[in-house]
């Protein structure tokens, strides 16, 4: 049995599923930016996975601009939660209702 | 079979681990779960022969963003118990159904496109070394490659920025602000 691209694949939706119940479901900033970052990291694998079977070194350069743009969400987005955090005390999304119409 | 071996493991240990970051109730767990899954990760590129990527991915991701996260946990405070009362009445079936149905469309959408068997260069060995990485990155890509530059200045500016911000606007944060009490 070998591991072909489409096991990568898979599992790469799988992790990426499970990272939007995560958005969808948790309240907790916090955590709705983990599984955001899971979303990306899925998707990074799929970019490493097809590259390696088209034998171009372009998958990984992807995955790699994909890390630089995510490490710059991630100093800027905590920086964000913790702005909200000192101004209203709370990182539960549901509490952080201003803008509802 | 020593490949198959390593990637069922290690893809039981990625998704457990993002499981346990979906259902932990406390964040600490939740940020130990991801980082399973992120290793587990850069397992699969070091499969794939990818081992420039698989070094930044535990540098980066289960190194310097894992501790961010675990910083700004201890900073926001720990015992904070989410809790399961939903705002959305059937939140969580829908969620469930929406997810299982993207799942679902994903497989659907990629097992029709696979790129299994379909070699573009015949059979090419693609070792991702540091040189083959920085020829690629400081050759064709280079324009991007310097673009994510001011991408990370900016990043960083911003940062500095917002870490200004207190209660009553810009540089307003003074050391005796009523943010412990806030807390509890």
């Amino acid at each position: 049995m070998i591991v072909s691209v489409g096991w990568y694949m898979t599992l790469a939706a799988g992790l990426f599923s499970l990272g939007a119940v995560g958005v969808l479901l948790r309240r907790n900033a916090l955590v709705m930016f983990m599984s955001i970052e899971l979303m990306l990291n899925s998707v990074n694998l799929t970019f490493v996975a097809a590259g390696g079977e088209l034998g171009l070194i372009e998958g990984q350069v992807a995955a790699l601009f994909v890390m630089v743009v995510a490490a710059a969400e991630v100093t800027v987005g905590l920086a964000i939660i913790v702005a909200v955090f000192r101004r209203r005390g709370t990182a539960n999304v549901d509490q952080l209702s201003e803008l509802e119409g | 079979m020593f490949e198959t071996i390593v990637f069922i493991v290690f893809a039981v240990v990625a998704m457990v681990g993002a499981f346990a970051m979906l259902a932990a109730r406390n964040t600490v767990f939740s940020a130990m779960g991801l980082l399973a899954t992120m290793f587990s990760i850069a397992v699969f590129y070091i499969l794939l022969d990818a081992h420039f990527v698989a070094a930044v991915q535990v540098i980066v991701y289960a190194g310097a963003v894992m501790t961010l996260f675990l910083f700004v946990i201890m900073l926001i405070g720990v015992d904070r118990i989410e809790g399961r009362d939903e705002e959305i009445p059937f939140q969580r079936p829908i969620t469930v159904v929406l997810v299982v149905g993207l799942f679902a469309v994903i497989v659907a959408a990629g097992s029709s496109a696979w790129v299994t068997g379909w070699r573009l260069f015949g059979e090419t060995d693609l070792n991702g070394t540091i040189e083959t990485v920085a020829d690629a990155l400081f050759g064709t890509w280079m324009i991007p490659f310097l673009s994510t530059v001011f991408l990370l200045t900016i990043a960083a500016v911003g940062t500095i920025a917002l870490a200004q911000f207190g209660p009553g606007g810009l540089h307003a944060v003074d050391e005796d602000d009523d943010h412990e009490e806030r807390v509890s």
